[in-house]
């Protein structure tokens, strides 16, 4: 869920509220983003991502508001850290995106689980001989 | 009183997700006016955005092999033609991406179309929809279809969330793409996909085929909705003391999962994710990593608890059912486009995943926004004739207005639906007594729900949850048999006199009836 927005860095562009599928953030009285409606919030992940800031932080349980604070999101570290893994913005060069290795991912799990299953079906028959 | 927008457009599209904006981008290049109504926002509503999709994707000489194995596993529901069709559409639409999205070369550098990820593909799809002219209009959610007196589609209405301003697009042809419904599970991404789309064509005479196939479920860090699950291929599993569990990963995994879950709780490890796959994962799924980087659980190292997410007819297959090539409804220029439409005719009883479903949604798109747009030229949008408002539950009471409880129903759906033992293992029992739950919350909703502006937007949701959740019971309970994700505990296997589709409609009584013909007769 949304939990906090770090109103120091956020510039007011309203693009995590334009972002926002289910409509959370309004820009607030002091033209900075605020939490409106923090229930809707989904966990989509996509207003960090959106925010060329980094002034949102979600946390990633569903149901329950956790109550993190500017300063604990701060101290994080991951502030940010999921539009620099995604290389948006100036993270373009760092952070290259390799989501086309999923189908040769998919692929090495499959073969990894036939080895299971045959190097499990060597241990029956073994166990069987013996 | 806030002045309401009107206006006319030769084409709406409703939804903005991955069909919706293909729609758009289709009838725009047939010249068309379009404009695309979300309720959220194009480029980040639907399920497309938060996943990563792999779209089938085969070379020409490929195809006739993959729609071979594919029709064989649809186990009598599938259509070659619209197979071939697909796998066709897919290879030279996703080339036409390039100017918006920046496809990576592999290592031998070797440009990648197939997997896009999510984020990034749909802000390309926006792009892509806006240069190819479309207008497009956020947070305008879609609460009624319109017609005219003949029974062709006239437009819709709805209300614009900022400033709860109502809405009316007047159109000679609407496209509905608003999605699938995970029924109100934690399912990442699927709040908003309320089945909105199901309930808006059925009230306006669509029918739906496949309903009964809403039961792939997803596994996920408990507490999280984070459904990425190519990791949990490498999965082990493991009971509340610690003892490993006997579940082979693969396509047939869920039951067994589900099974342990019902015993107690169910713990992963990921130690077998290989350590290169693990160094290159925050580039290839960045969400999949981050609620565990946030709640300092080192995924590779140690235990964590598991659940699994309904993804209803999202990976499930039912919705509207397609009625000509050009993806139109039953319904005179109603047409309709990606989970919002039955995918039988490609996927048959098993799962689309990720894969089939993008370039269904890629295809059906395209074909609904194309002929859209055909139609809409030869009847322009007859915005001066009279328009009739088709939408009943939540928006006209048949008895007094009083106060409904919306939370509760929507609650309720969530229980019927996505219980693992009610929906994964399927009894006629208790499918029957689902039945008669819901029928009660319908019928209260029918007679006494009334509310405007958001809280209307929410009653519409609920009544479109409580709408789909009865489709898929009656269908589920009809279909007594067991065939391809649709389980009927007491009746396993196949009855061969059952391979056929099944249709359902209605709002106060549900029908379903299966078609007559056998669907696969002509293939050898």
């Amino acid at each position: 869920m949304i939990e906090v927005v770090i109103k120091d860095r956020c510039s007011g562009c309203g693009d995590c509220v334009e972002a926002c599928p289910s409509d959370v953030l309004a820009l607030g009285a002091g033209g900075k983003a605020v939490i409106a409606a923090q229930a809707d919030c989904q966990t989509c992940l996509l207003c960090e991502l959106h925010c060329p800031a980094d002034a949102l932080f979600v946390w990633p349980e569903t149901d329950r508001v956790a109550g993190v604070t500017a300063e604990r999101a701060l101290a994080s570290g991951q502030l940010g850290a999921f539009r620099r893994d995604h290389g948006w913005g100036e993270h373009a060069a760092t952070h290259t995106n390799q989501h086309w290795r999923m189908g040769a991912i998919f692929e090495r799990a499959r073969l990894q689980a036939i080895d299971m299953a045959a190097a499990k079906t060597a241990r029956t028959e073994e166990g069987c001989s013996t | 009183m806030i002045a309401s927008l009107s206006l006319a457009t030769d084409v709406l599209v409703i939804g903005g997700g991955l069909a919706g904006a293909w729609a758009a981008v289709a009838a725009a290049r047939e010249g068309a006016d379009v404009v695309l109504v979300d309720k959220g926002h194009c480029g980040t509503s639907g399920v497309t955005a938060t996943a990563g999709p792999g779209h089938w994707w085969a070379p020409p000489d490929r195809r006739e092999a993959a729609v071979t194995d594919r029709l064989k596993r649809s186990l009598g529901l599938g259509d070659p033609d619209w197979m071939r069709r697909i796998l066709d559409l897919t290879w030279s639409s996703l080339p036409g991406l390039a100017d918006h999205y920046a496809f990576s070369t592999d290592d031998r550098g070797e440009v990648q179309y197939r997997a896009l990820r999510g984020p990034e593909y749909m802000r390309a799809m926006r792009a892509y929809a806006v240069a190819a002219g479309a207008r497009i209009l956020d947070h305008h959610p879609a609460l009624q279809l319109l017609r005219h007196g003949d029974g062709s589609i006239a437009g819709a209405s709805g209300i614009a969330l900022r400033g709860e301003r109502p809405w009316t697009i007047r159109a000679g042809a609407v496209v509905l793409a608003a999605g699938g419904t995970a029924f109100a599970s934690r399912l990442l991404g699927s709040a908003t996909n309320t089945g909105d789309g199901l309930l808006m064509g059925v009230e306006a005479g669509a029918d739906l085929s496949g309903m009964e196939f809403t039961n792939y479920y997803t596994p996920a860090l408990a507490g999280t909705n984070m459904a990425r699950s190519m990791a949990y291929s490498f999965a082990r599993w493991f009971d509340a003391d610690d003892r490993e569990l006997d579940i082979p990963n693969g396509p047939e995994v869920t039951p067994h999962l589900a099974r342990a879950l019902l015993k107690g709780p169910l713990f992963c490890r990921l130690d077998r994710v290989p350590a290169d796959i693990r160094a290159v994962m925050p580039q290839v799924q960045p969400n999949f990593v981050l609620p565990f980087a946030r709640l300092g659980i080192d995924a590779y190292g140690e235990r964590f608890e598991v659940v699994l997410h309904a993804e209803g007819t999202v990976r499930g297959i039912g919705g509207l059912r397609v009625d000509d090539n050009d993806c139109q409804t039953a319904v005179p220029g109603l047409y309709v486009a990606g989970d919002n439409a039955s995918r039988e005719l490609v996927t048959g009883a098993i799962s689309g995943g990720g894969a089939v479903n993008s370039s269904w949604a890629l295809s059906s798109g395209q074909w609904a926004g194309a002929a859209a747009a055909r139609r809409a030229r030869s009847t322009g949008a007859r915005e001066t004739d009279l328009a009739i408002a088709t939408g009943q539950t939540g928006l006209a009471p048949r008895r007094g207005v009083r106060v409904v409880d919306t939370a509760g129903a929507v609650q309720a759906v969530r229980e019927e639906l996505n219980a693992y033992d009610k929906n994964i293992f399927r009894q006629g029992e208790a499918l029957a007594a689902s039945m008669v739950r819901l029928d009660e919350i319908w019928k209260e909703l029918a007679d006494h729900g009334r509310a405007e502006g958001r809280a209307g937007l929410r009653l519409r949701e609920a009544a479109a949850l409580v709408a789909a959740g009865r489709w898929s019971k009656a269908a589920a309970l009809s279909r007594r048999e067991s065939r391809g994700m649709h389980r009927r505990e007491d009746a396993p296997g196949l009855d061969p006199r059952l391979s056929s589709r099944q249709r359902a409609q209605g709002l106060d009584r549900v029908v379903t009836r299966f078609e007559p013909a056998p669907t696969q007769a002509e293939v050898a």
